[in-house]
C-alpha cells in the first residue's frame, strides 16, 4: 500500500516556509526601490539636476546587492512545486501553472532583461530612454506581484475551475475568474504597498544614518523626504486594503477569520472585543488570558453592528456533514476509477463538492483510506477530522496582531518623519533618526507576519476546502528532505551574511566616495552649487 | 485531428522551443561561467568576460525559469512527476542555478582576492553543474524512470536517485550538454574581447565543437540498441490527460528508431546537429564567430529534436509501469488551459525575442577593460 508520511509532509511544509519567508526578505524591497529609483531619474531627467542622479546611481546600487538575492531565491519557488508538491501540482497545476508561466512571460522577462540594460545603459541610452527602461523594470517587479498573487489567491478562493473525475483534478475554466478574482486585486495592492512602505523606510534608515553623522547632508536630506511622503501615502494604503482584506476572509474564509481573531464561540454583536492579547490553545480550544476591547471586533470585521461571526466550534459542526459527504464522494470516485460505471458516477455526482472534506479526513482512517471502511470507524474518523479543519490558532492570531501593531506603529512613524523632514527640521530631531535607521528591517518583518497569516491561516488546506495539505505533498523519504533543508539552509546562511556584508559596506561608503572615479566624477561638483 | 490533439501537438512543439531556447541562451552563460578560471588569467580578464554576458545573464535565465513554469501550466502531470523523481538532482540543480545571480551581483562588489577566488569557483560549479544535469535529464528519460501511481494520481517513486546519475550513458548526454554550452560560451567570448581572451576561447570552442559531436555520434550509437518504449495499441490521441488509463506499452530494444523507420526524413535532425558541430568547430578556426554562434543554435535544434523524433509521443516513460507512462496525450492541460496559454504565448513570446535582441545590439561591440573600470555598474 503507498502511504504518506506524515514526518516528510511537516518537513515539506517547513521547507516551503522556510524558502518563501526567505525570498520574501528580498521581494518587498525590489518592489518599492525600482518606483523610487524611477522616481529620482524622472526628476533627474526633468530638471536636469545631477544630485538625482547620484540618487539614482546609489541607491541603484543598494538595490542591486538586493535584487539579486530576490532573483536566486525566486528561482527556488519556480521549482518547488514541482520537487516537494507534487499531488498539489498535478491536481491544482492545470489552472495553478497558467498564471505563473504568464508571470514568466510577462513580468520576469521584462523586469530581468532591462535590468541590464538599467545598470549597464547608462552610457549607451539617451536619457529618456534610459528613464523608460527603467520605469519598465518597476512595472516588471510589480507585475511579478500581480500575477503571483493572483495564483496565491486561487489557493485561497479557488474560482475558475472545477473538479473532473476523468483527470482526477480540477480542472481550469474561466480565466477572468481567476483574474478577477477581487481576493487577488485586494491581495495585489496590498502586498505591493507594503513593499513599498519597506523601501521607503529602508531609504529613510540609511539616509538618517549620514544625517546622524553629517555626511552627504543634501543628499541625504532629499532622499528621506522623497522616501518619507511615498511612505506616509503607502502605509495608508496598506491599512486600507489590510481592512479589505479582512472583510473578504470573513465572507470565503471563516475558519481563517475565526482563527485571526480567536474566536472561539460565535461572536454577541455589538458587545463583541476584539483581543488586543490572549493565549490561544488548539488542544483545548480555548484561550486563556484574554483582554479585548469590547464593541470592536464586529465593526471592524463586517463594517456593520449586528453581524455575528461564526466561532470556530460552531464551524467545526457546521463541517460534520461535509465530512461525511465527502467521504462518500471519495469512495464513489475511487469505484468510479476502477468500473467507469455511470451509478458511481452519480454518486460521487451527488457529493462531489464536498470532495476536499473526503480527503481531508483520509489521514484519520486505518491505512489511510476511507473508502471501505465500517459505519463505525466512518464516526471515529469524522470525529477525528472535525478539529483538523482549524488552523494553528496561535500561530495565527499573534501573527496577524504583530502585523498589525506593526502596521499602526509605522503609520506613526511616518507622520512625523514626514513633518519633520517638510520643516526641515530632522536634523534637530536627532531621536528620530534613530529611530527610522533602527527601523529598517521592521517592514520586512511585517510581511513575513502577514504571509504566516495568510498561509498558516489557510491550514489544513493547499487548496481551500478542495486539496488538503497533508495530500499534497511529494512522497519523498525523510533522507531525501534532510539533505535538501540542510542545504538550503546552509546556502541561505551563506548568501545573507554576504549580502549584509556588502550593503553594510556600500552603505558606509555613501554616494560620493566610491563614484569618484568614472562616469560619476561630476557628480561632487554638481552637487556642490545645490548645497545651500 | 480533433482541436485538443493539435493543441496538445503546438505544445509539444512549444515544449522543444522552450527546451533548445534555455539551452541556447542559458546554456551559453554557464559556458563562460565553465570557462572563467581556464580563460581569464587574471582579475581583469575575468571581469571583462562576466561583463561581456553582464547586461544579458539574467534576461538569458528567465528562460530556465520560463521553462519550469511552462511546464507547470501546460504539462502540470509531468511538471509535478518528473521533478519529484528527480529529487535531488532537483536540489543539486537548483543549488547550483542560484548560486549564479549571486556570484554575479557579489563578485566584484568587493576587491580581497580570497573573496573573488571563491565567486570564480562558484562560476565553474553553476556553469558546469546544471549543464551536466540538464544533459543527463534527457539521458535518464530517454532511458525510462522508476515510478508509478496511485489511484489518485500521486506518484511513488521506485528507483533511487543515485541510478539516475550513475549510468553511463546518462554520463555521456551530460557530457554532451556541458560541451555544447563551452562551445557557445566561447563564441560568445569571440564576439566581444581581443586578444587574449579571444584566442583562448577560441582554443577551448574548437575542441567543444568537435567532442559534442564525437559524443552525440556515441549516443546515437547507444540509442540504437538501448530498451525503448512503444504503444502496443493505438491510443485516442484527445483522451482526457489521466495517466492512470487508456495506453497500452511495452519495452524493446530498438524502439526509439521506429519512428524514424517510419519517417525517413527525421534522420535530417540528427545529421543537421552532426554537421552543425563540425561546421562550428571549422567556422571557429576561420574565425567566423557570427556565422558560428549560428551553428551553436542549429546543433541544439539538432540534439533535441532527435531526442524529440525518438521519443514522440513519449514525455517521461515508466520502467516499473510501462502503461502509465507519460506522453503528450495523457499529461497536459485541459483544452481549455492550453488555448488560454497559447493565446498568451503568441503575443508575448515574439515580444520578449524582439526586446532581448535589441538590448543585445544597444550592448554590441567589443568589452574593452578600460570601460569596466570605470563604470561603477560593472561587474
Ligand atoms: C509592511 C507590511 C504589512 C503591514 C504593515 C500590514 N500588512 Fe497585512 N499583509 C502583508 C503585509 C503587511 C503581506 C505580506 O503583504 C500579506 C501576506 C499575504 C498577502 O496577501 O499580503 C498580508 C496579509 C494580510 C491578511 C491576510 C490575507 C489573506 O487571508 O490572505 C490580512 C487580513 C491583513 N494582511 C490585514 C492587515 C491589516 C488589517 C493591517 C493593518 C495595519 C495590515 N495587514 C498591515
Ligand atoms: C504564489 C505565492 C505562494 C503560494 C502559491 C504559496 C503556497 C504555499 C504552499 C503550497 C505551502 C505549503 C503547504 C502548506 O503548508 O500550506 C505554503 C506554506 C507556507 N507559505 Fe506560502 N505560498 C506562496 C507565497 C508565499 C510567500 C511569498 C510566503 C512568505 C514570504 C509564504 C509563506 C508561507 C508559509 C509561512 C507557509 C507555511 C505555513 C504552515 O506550514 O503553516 N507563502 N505556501
Ligand atoms: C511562491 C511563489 C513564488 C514563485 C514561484 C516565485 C518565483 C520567482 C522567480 C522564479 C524569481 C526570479 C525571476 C528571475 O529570474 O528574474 C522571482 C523573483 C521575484 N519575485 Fe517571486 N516567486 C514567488 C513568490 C513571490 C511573491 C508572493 C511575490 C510578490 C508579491 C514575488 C515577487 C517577486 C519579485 C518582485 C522578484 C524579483 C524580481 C525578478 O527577478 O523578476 N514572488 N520570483
Amino acid at each position: 500500500m503507498d502511504m504518506i508520511d506524515p514526518t516528510v509532509v511537516e518537513l515539506s511544509r517547513f521547507q516551503f516556509a522556510l524558502t518563501a519567508l526567505y525570498h520574501f526578505m528580498f521581494v518587498p524591497l525590489t518592489l518599492g526601490l525600482t518606483f523610487m529609483l524611477a522616481a529620482m531619474e524622472t526628476v533627474y531627467v526633468v530638471t536636469g539636476r545631477k544630485i538625482y542622479k547620484d540618487m539614482a546611481m546609489f541607491w541603484g546600487k543598494l538595490f542591486g546587492i538586493n535584487f539579486a538575492l530576490g532573483v536566486a531565491t525566486g528561482i527556488t519557488m519556480e521549482f518547488e512545486f514541482g520537487t516537494n508538491w507534487s499531488m498539489y501540482s498535478r491536481y491544482f497545476g492545470d489552472m495553478f501553472g497558467t498564471p505563473l508561466a504568464i508571470e514568466g512571460l510577462m513580468a520576469f522577462f521584462m523586469e530581468s532583461t532591462f535590468v541590464g540594460m538599467m545598470f549597464f545603459g547608462w552610457d549607451r541610452l539617451s536619457k529618456p530612454a534610459h528613464l523608460a527602461i527603467t520605469y519598465l523594470v518597476a512595472l516588471g517587479s510589480n507585475l511579478s506581484a500581480l500575477w503571483i498573487l493572483i495564483a496565491n489567491a486561487s489557493m485561497n478562493v479557488p474560482e475558475g475551475t472545477h473538479f473532473d473525475p476523468e483527470t482526477m483534478r480540477l480542472q481550469f475554466d474561466s480565466f477572468v475568474k481567476v483574474v478577477f478574482n477581487p481576493d487577488a486585486q485586494a491581495k495585489f495592492v496590498h502586498t505591493s504597498v507594503a513593499g513599498y512602505v519597506c523601501a521607503s523606510l529602508f531609504v529613510m534608515g540609511i539616509s538618517s544614518f549620514y544625517l546622524l553623522r553629517k555626511q552627504h547632508r543634501q543628499f541625504a536630506a532629499r532622499s528621506f523626504r522623497m522616501a518619507a511622503l511615498f511612505g506616509i501615502i503607502s502605509t495608508v494604503a496598506v491599512i486600507t486594503l489590510g481592512d479589505v482584506l479582512g472583510r473578504m476572509d470573513y465572507e470565503k474564509q471563516p475558519t481563517k477569520i475565526a482563527a485571526i481573531e480567536g474566536l472561539w464561540e460565535t461572536s454577541q454583536p455589538p458587545y463583541a472585543p476584539w483581543l488586543l492579547f490572549a493565549l490561544p490553545d488548539n488542544e483545548k480550544q480555548t484561550n486563556y488570558l484574554e483582554i479585548g476591547v469590547p464593541y470592536v471586533l464586529t465593526p471592524l470585521i463586517t463594517h456593520e453592528f449586528d453581524k455575528p461571526i461564526t466561532g470556530m466550534h460552531e464551524l467545526q459542526n457546521e463541517a460534520e456533514p461535509h465530512i461525511r459527504s465527502g467521504i462518500e464522494a471519495l469512495s464513489a470516485l475511487k469505484r468510479y476509477g476502477q468500473t467507469h460505471d455511470q451509478t458511481d458516477l452519480d454518486a460521487f455526482r451527488q457529493h462531489k463538492e464536498d470532495l476536499g472534506f473526503g480527503f481531508l479526513a483520509t489521514q484519520f482512517a486505518p491505512g489511510q483510506d476511507v473508502t471501505n471502511i465500517s459505519p463505525d470507524e466512518v464516526n471515529k474518523v469524522v470525529e477525528a477530522t472535525k478539529p483538523a479543519i482549524l488552523p494553528n490558532v496561535f500561530v495565527v492570531f499573534w501573527s496577524f496582531r504583530l502585523m498589525v501593531f506593526l502596521g499602526l506603529s509605522f503609520f506613526l512613524l511616518f507622520a512625523v518623519s514626514a513633518y519633520l523632514s517638510l520643516k526641515k527640521q530632522l536634523e534637530r530631531n536627532r531621536w528620530i533618526l534613530h529611530l527610522c535607521m533602527w527601523s529598517i528591517p521592521l517592514p520586512v518583518l511585517a510581511t513575513e507576519f502577514g504571509w504566516i497569516t495568510a498561509e498558516a491561516g489557510r491550514q489544513p488546506w493547499t487548496v481551500f476546502n478542495r486539496l488538503p495539505t497533508f495530500l499534497s505533498s511529494s512522497t519523498h523519504s525523510v533522507t531525501y528532505m534532510a539533505i535538501s533543508l540542510a542545504g538550503f539552509a546552509l546556502l541561505y546562511s551563506i548568501f545573507i551574511a554576504a549580502e549584509l556584508y556588502l550593503m553594510f559596506k556600500f552603505a558606509r561608503l555613501g554616494p560620493d566616495e566610491h563614484d569618484t572615479h568614472g562616469t560619476s566624477a561630476l557628480s561632487h561638483n554638481a552637487a556642490a552649487p545645490a548645497a545651500h | 485531428m480533433d482541436i485538443y490533439t493539435i493543441l496538445k501537438l503546438i505544445w509539444g512543439g512549444i515544449l522543444c522551443l522552450l527546451m533548445i531556447g534555455l539551452a541556447l541562451m542559458v546554456g551559453m552563460d554557464m559556458g563562460v561561467g565553465t570557462l572563467l578560471r581556464f580563460v581569464g588569467k587574471d582579475d581583469a580578464e575575468r571581469r571583462t568576460m562576466l561583463n561581456i554576458i553582464g547586461p544579458h545573464w539574467d534576461g538569458n535565465q528567465v528562460w530556465f525559469v520560463l521553462g519550469g513554469g511552462a511546464i507547470f501550466a501546460a504539462f502540470p502531470t509531468l511538471y509535478a512527476t518528473s521533478f519529484s523523481v528527480f529529487y535531488l538532482v532537483m536540489i543539486m540543480l537548483l543549488f547550483s542555478m542560484i548560486l549564479r545571480p549571486v556570484a554575479f551581483e557579489y563578485r566584484s562588489k568587493a576587491d580581497s582576492t580570497r573573496w573573488r577566488a571563491s565567486w570564480d569557483w562558484t562560476f565553474l560549479i553553476s556553469g558546469f553543474l546544471p549543464m551536466f544535469i540538464y544533459g543527463a535529464a534527457f539521458g535518464n528519460i530517454l532511458s525510462g524512470v522508476g515510478y508509478h501511481f496511485s489511484w489518485t494520481g500521486q506518484y511513488y517513486q521506485d528507483s533511487s536517485f543515485i541510478s539516475y546519475l550513475l549510468n553511463p550513458f546518462v554520463i555521456l548526454c551530460g557530457l554532451l550538454s556541458v560541451s555544447l554550452s563551452v562551445y557557445q560560451g566561447g563564441v560568445m567570448l569571440m564576439l566581444r574581447s581581443n586578444d587574449p581572451i579571444y584566442s583562448r576561447a577560441r582554443n577551448f570552442s574548437r575542441i567543444a565543437g568537435v567532442l559534442a559531436a564525437f559524443l552525440f555520434a556515441a549516443g546515437g550509437v547507444f540509442i540504437c540498441f538501448m530498451q525503448g518504449f512503444m504503444l502496443t495499441e493505438p491510443v485516442n490521441t484527445a483522451m482526457p490527460a489521466n495517466p492512470l488509463h487508456g495506453q497500452h506499452v511495452a519495452r524493446a530494444a530498438g524502439a526509439w528508431l521506429l519512428n524514424y523507420s517510419a519517417h525517413p526524413v527525421l534522420w535530417l535532425l540528427p545529421v543537421a546537429g552532426l554537421a552543425s558541430m563540425i561546421c562550428g568547430s571549422a567556422l571557429v578556426t576561420l574565425k567566423k564567430t557570427v556565422l558560428a554562434w549560428w551553428c551553436g543554435m542549429s546543433a541544439w535544434i539538432g540534439v533535441i529534436g532527435t531526442v524529440a523524433a525518438a521519443m514522440f509521443p513519449f514525455l517521461m516513460p515508466s520502467t516499473t509501469k510501462p502503461d502509465q507512462s507519460l506522453t503528450l496525450w495523457n499529461s497536459t492541460g485541459s483544452l481549455y488551459g492550453l488555448t488560454c496559454m497559447l493565446i498568451v504565448s503568441t503575443i508575448f513570446i515574439p515580444l520578449i525575442i524582439t526586446y532581448t535582441s535589441w538590448c543585445y545590439y544597444v550592448m554590441r561591440g567589443k568589452v574593452s577593460t578600460a570601460e569596466i573600470a570605470n563604470d561603477p555598474h560593472s561587474y
